[in-house]
Parts: structure tokens; C-alpha cells; sequence
């Protein structure tokens, strides 16, 4: 589980320390065959149409032969599928290093190998870290660039949407009665059950938790405050449950009820199928969005690769198997639209009522300023 | 200095070796403590653009820092206290045991292995032991008694003092456990030979002789329990309600970036605080040497 590691500091630091070691280990930096015309132009390309359309890049992405892909762990949103259908469509080598890594690793190791063949070619990251380090993207635009709802993607495409899912609360039908509102888990039936994965000032997932609270609740995305006090009536009830949810915590019953990305809750259901009825629902009208961001190397070894790449994930394929994964593709409107979505695989997703709600910057900000203030007072 | 070289030619040892030898003490302390401090001082003042700025420190007004570092104190505090009192009891328990004997052996080494045991490990101890599905809980649950729901040992008034106290306790009597040893028999049988009692004894003589080293240990449990965090962090994941979470909420945030020199702020304000109560143990160590007349 990649992402939710980004929080786990000394896991970061370990993974920082190894890669430093690494880049100190490897051979004199040998830079990887960008000296042919067609990579230099693969570089700057800002769209397929740019390289003298598909057909061309696919040619000069076989040329390189290879992509490198960092922080897609196999089982993480189907990442071994569409790996799997990536080399198998296009004939490319894909070299995919520590799948495990957060989101800081990826962009430390691009800092670190920059200038050598075994740097990432693309990254997939968490929101608040692409938005700190756009100066490392290339832009481009995919053929599929203006399916992508605008409050997902950068204009120019430095960084781009990709999958993601809605917050959502998970519980074991076995322990507890199902919620349908948020306001339900005040109910005595939940004292001491209720868990946040993690402290919304430091984990995505749980600002998200908090932010979807507040929406539900009545609040706006311009003002979470009604999350934050949801939280503490949920504190003086004596239902919220200070404890950092992992799959340990809810095989084990510690935790029965979190808030999670659906995603996560769905995939922690058919992990426990057998053992335990863990059920996903996102609540009616309070339907957060978080998404991954895709974003290229600028200085990337495989250029033409890795905009094929990009090219593949964006495409009715590469959309329908992160859908297979339960993640919920970025042109997923659109593919519903015309009729080209995974029907199976999109109905077996939690059913989500009301318009999806993404943070803007600057609501973003204002949130953080919020939490940064008044969380630990309303939980303490 | 000129007769120096003469000795040591004469026992063999080469001129300087005395200092090669602390050499990797000091190599030790430059890379793990001089550096990290130095970072930590001088990022205090910079901002994210390696610009002077005050502005790191005036946010300590902010008052979720304000109030985590009156938790830290307030927290360190109390175990503190609670871990010298029974702590210091503990320790004149077993020094009333015959010396060499197995029972003082033994309470010894449990409290070398107790005293450092924290972390990770005991807070996990602590979770399976009287968490939700802590083995105590659930035989309480089968008699009966339903502790289920109470969130008490993820509080820090409660649950993180309780396990503070744990690791202090043992502490305690291994740094005061040589001051107690250091009562001579001999002032007790003068005391009780010119008509005092037990009271008196205590009030006039033990008393004020180990008042400088309780005090001190007091304030080394303080410093070992303010700087504590693995505990902490294994125990609690909502609020950061002490410094040192507070701390590693800027590191580690992937939701607010760019507060890393406000943390460095934070810890130069803990090692303000700790440098205090060190000057502190200084002068009362003195005072110890004195009366034990070391």
C-alpha cells in the first residue's frame, strides 16, 4: 500500500537512505542514449500529434526499448495488469523499482538518478506533493487530455488526474449496524469504534475523511468547520477511536468502523471475505473526491516511452483496468457517456449519490489552515 | 606537558595515543549530537528559501504548539513525580534487602531491562494487554465487566501517563538506588543513640541528605520522558498532543508541506527547556557530591 506509507516517516527515511546509498553505489552516471534527433524531439513533445502523431511515438518508444516505472505495487489499483498489458501491447521492457516506495521516494529517486539510464521515466503521485514539485514534470497532453474534468489536471498537463476514489466509511456488518448518513455514528451503537485513517493534518486520506464530514454534515468546501466539529461531538460521545486503522486493526476487530477511500475499504473486504462482511458505503451527497496525479520525468531516459505510457493509461484499456482494480478511473464521466466503461467492474463499485466534490487550491489551503488550528483542540 | 612524553615512552604508548583514542567518541558525538543540533539551531531561523527569518519562532505562539508543549511539560511532569515517589520507595525497599542477595539482584536487573523498555514494544504491550482486544479486556468482558469502548488508553492525561509511569519507576531506582546505598548505617544508630526517632532520623538526616538526588533524578525522569516518542506515537495518531508528535507531524505531513523549520523551531525550544532543567541536575549534582561527601 504505497500511498498510505507517505505518512510513515521512518519507512520514507529508510527508503531514502537505501536509494542515497544506491546512487552512490552505481557505476559513473552513463547517459542513456538521448543523443538520436528522435529522443530529443520525444523530449519536448507536448502531445502524440507533436511527434508526428501515434504511429511515430510507438516507433520511437520501441527505439528505447524500455520504460521505467517507480512506486506501482502489483496489487495497488491492478498496477499488474496494466504493466502486464503495457509490454504486451507495445513490446516494451518495463523495469518497475520498489513498488512499495511514497510518493517523496519517487521524487527523491528522480533527484538522485537524474542524468542516469535507471532514473523513473514517469511518476504516480499524491496531490499535495505533485502540486510541490511541478518543476520536475514535462508537460504533456494526452489524446484523451480533455476528458479529464478541468479541476483534475494542470492546463498545460504537467500533471494529470489519473485514478482515485471517494471517501468513504467502512464497517464490520457483524459488529455494527450499517450507517447510512454520517450522523449515525454518534448513535450510543458505535461508542468507541469510530476510526479516522490517520491525523487529517498529516495523512490525505483523512483530510479527505474530515472534509467529506464536514459536507455531510452541511458544511461547504469552503468551510470544513462542521467536520471538525462532527469530530469532537463523535470525541464527547465517546465514539471516536484514536487509533491509526490498518488491515491489522480490522482483521483483529480493533477498528469497525473507518473512514477510507473506497478503494481501500473495497479492497480490505475482499481481502476478508470468509472472515469478516466489511462493507464500503459512501455516504449520499457527501461524496469527496482524491485522486493520483500521472506526471512525466522532464528529465526522463525513455521520453518517447514514457509519453506512450501515459498515452495507454489514459486510453479505454489502461482506464478500464485500474477500474478493475476498484479505483475509479479519471474519464470515468466520459466513458459512461459513450458507452465504453467496464460495465461489470464499474457496478461493483460503492454506489455514490450526489456530485462528486474536489478541493481547489486554495480550499485546500484553507482547510489546512483550519485543521492546523482547531483539530487537536476539538480531539484533544 | 615536558615530562609527559617520558612517561608514556616508558609504558610503550605513542605520543598522541591517549587522544586517538577518544577520537571516535568525539567523531560519535560531532555526527550524532554537535551536527543534528547545529541543523537544528540554525534552521530554526531560516525559512524555506534558506532566508533569516523569525518568523519559525513566532509561531511557536500558535496555540496547538502552545498548548502541546504545556501537555509535554505538564505530562513529563507528573510521571516524573509519580516515578521518583514510588520509584524512590522501591529503591529503599531494596536497599533494606541483604546486599548480593537474590532478591536485590534480580530487582535490579528487571528494573536495567524495564527502564528501557518503552517504545513501540511497550505500547503494544499495553494495547494487547487492556486495548479493545487487550487479553485483560476481553477476561473482564467474560466476567462481566465491560471495559469495551473506553478510548482511555489512547488519552494523554491517562492512558500515555500510565505508560510513561511504567518506564520511569524502574529508572528511578537505577539512578537512585546508589544515593539510598549511600546512607551509612552508622548516622542511623547516632541518631537513635542521642534519643531521636524513626521521624526525626528521616526529617534531620536521610531527608535532607538525599533531597539533592531524588530532586536530580526527578528532573532526569523529566528530561527522559519529555524527549520520549516512540511511546507516544505508537499509542497515539490523533492530534499530536505533545511536542514531539508535533515535531514529527512536520516531517512526515503529506498534507501541509513546507513546516519543516517550524519544527526545527519546535526542538529548539525543547532543547531550551531540557538545557533548563539540565543546569538544574548540574547544580544540585554538586550539592549530591557534597553531602555524600564523594
Amino acid at each position: 500500500m504505497k500511498k498510505r506509507m507517505a505518512r510513515r516517516s521512518a519507512v520514507a527515511a529508510l527508503a531514502a537512505v537505501t536509494l542515497i546509498g544506491i546512487a552512490a553505489c552505481s557505476p559513473p552516471t552513463k547517459t542513456a542514449g538521448s543523443a538520436s534527433t528522435g529522443d530529443v524531439k520525444a523530449a519536448s513533445a507536448t502531445s502524440a500529434a507533436g511527434l508526428g502523431g501515434m504511429a511515430a511515438l510507438v516507433d520511437a518508444a520501441k527505439k528505447e526499448g524500455t520504460l521505467n516505472v517507480i512506486a506501482l505495487p502489483p496489487d495497488w489499483a491492478n498496477y499488474g495488469e496494466i504493466i502486464k498489458g503495457f509490454q504486451a501491447k507495445y513490446g516494451l521492457a518495463v523495469n518497475s523499482a520498489q513498488p512499495d516506495a511514497s510518493s517523496a521516494d519517487e521524487i527523491t529517486a528522480a533527484k538522485n538518478l537524474k542524468g542516469q539510464s535507471k532514473a523513473p521515466d514517469v511518476f504516480d503521485l499524491g496531490a499535495t506533493v505533485a502540486n510541490a514539485n511541478t518543476a520536475m514534470f514535462a508537460p504533456y497532453k494526452v489524446a484523451t487530455f480533455n476528458d479529464v474534468p478541468a479541476l483534475l489536471k494542470d492546463p498545460n498537463g504537467l500533471k494529470v488526474g489519473d485514478y482515485g476514489g471517494y471517501m468513504s466509511i467502512g464497517y464490520d456488518a457483524g459488529k455494527v449496524p450499517a450507517p447510512t448518513t454520517v450522523a449515525d455514528l454518534l448513535k450510543p451503537a458505535y461508542k468507541g469504534k469510530v476510526a479516522l485513517n490517520g491525523d487529517p493534518t498529516k495523512a490525505g486520506s483523512a483530510f479527505s475523511g474530515v472534509v467529506m464530514t464536514a459536507l455531510a454534515q452541511g458544511g461547504t468546501a469552503n468551510d470544513i468547520s462542521k467536520g471538525v466539529d462532527f469530530f469532537k461531538a463523535l470525541k464527547t460521545a465517546g465514539n471516536f477511536l484514536p487509533v491509526d486503522p490498518t488491515p491489522a486493526t480490522i482483521q483483529s476487530g480493533q477498528t469497525p468502523v473507518v473512514f477510507d477511500w473506497d478503494y481501500l475499504n473495497v479492497a480490505q473486504g475482499k481481502k476478508l471475505t470468509g472472515t469478516m462482511k466489511w462493507k464500503t458505503v459512501v455516504p449520499a451527497g457527501a461524496v469527496v473526491g482524491g485522486y493520483y496525479m500521472q506526471a512525466i520525468n522532464k528529465d526522463a531516459p525513455h521520453p518517447a516511452a514514457a509519453r506512450l505510457w501515459e498515452e495507454y493509461l489514459y486510453s479505454d484499456e489502461g482506464q478500464n483496468l485500474w477500474l478493475k482494480g476498484a479505483a475509479r478511473p479519471v474519464r470515468e464521466a466520459a466513458m459512461i457517456t459513450a458507452g465504453t466503461i467496464d460495465k461489470a467492474a464499474y457496478a461493483a463499485l460503492p454506489k455514490a449519490v450526489g456530485t462528486p466534490v474536489f478541493l481547489t487550491t486554495e480550499q485546500n489551503d484553507k482547510a489546512n489552515a483550519y485543521l492546523t488550528a482547531n483539530w487537536a483542540k476539538a480531539i484533544g | 606537558m615536558a615530562e609527559r612524553p617520558s612517561i608514556r615512552a616508558s609504558i610503550g604508548r605513542k605520543p598522541g595515543g591517549a587522544l586517538l583514542g577518544v577520537l571516535p567518541f568525539f567523531a560519535y558525538t560531532t555526527i550524532f549530537l554537535l551536527v543534528p543540533t547545529s541543523i537544528v539551531v540554525v534552521g530554526a531561523f531560516l525559512d524555506g528559501k534558506s532566508r533569516p527569518t523569525l518568523g519559525n519562532l513566532s509561531a511557536l505562539g500558535q496555540p496547538q504548539i502552545v498548548s502541546a508543549f504545556m501537555n509535554s511539560v505538564l505530562l513529563s511532569a507528573v510521571t516524573a513525580v509519580l516515578g521518583a515517589v514510588f520509584g524512590a520507595l522501591l529503591a529503599y525497599a531494596v536497599s533494606t534487602a541483604r546486599e548480593g542477595g537474590p532478591l536485590r539482584r534480580m530487582m535490579t536487573s528487571l528494573c536495567g531491562v524495564l527502564a528501557q523498555f518503552g517504545g513501540v514494544t511497550l505500547a503494544f504491550a499495553f494495547v494487547a494487554t487492556v486495548g479493545f482486544q487487550g487479553f485483560l479486556t476481553l477476561w473482564l468482558q467474560n466476567i462481566g465487566i465491560n471495559l469495551a469502548g473506553s478510548t482511555w488508553l489512547y488519552e494523554p492525561d491517562k492512558g500515555l501517563m500510565l505508560v510513561y509511569t511504567y518506564f520511569q519507576i524502574p529508572l528511578m531506582l537505577i539512578v537512585f538506588l546508589p544515593a539510598v546505598e549511600g546512607l551509612r548505617p552508622q548516622w542511623r544508630e547516632a541518631a537513635e543513640s542521642l534519643g531521636g526517632s524513626t521521624w526525626h532520623y528521616w526529617r534531620h538526616v536521610g531527608g535532607p541528605i538525599l533531597a539533592p538526588s531524588f530532586i536530580g533524578a526527578m528532573l532526569l525522569l523529566f528530561t527522559n520522558a519529555f524527549s520520549a516518542y516512540a511511546t507516544a506515537a505508537a499509542l497515539i495518531s490523533q492530534g499530536s498532543p505533545i511536542i514531539p508528535l508535533q515535531i514529527g507531524g512536520t516531517l512526515s505531513s503529506e498534507v501541509i508541506l513546507g513546516q519543516e523549520n517550524i519544527g526545527k523551531a519546535m526542538a529548539l525550544g525543547m532543547v531550551v527547556i531540557v538545557a533548563v532543567v539540565m543546569t538544574l541536575y548540574a547544580v544540585l549534582e554538586r550539592r549530591t557530591s557534597r553531602w555524600l561527601g564523594r
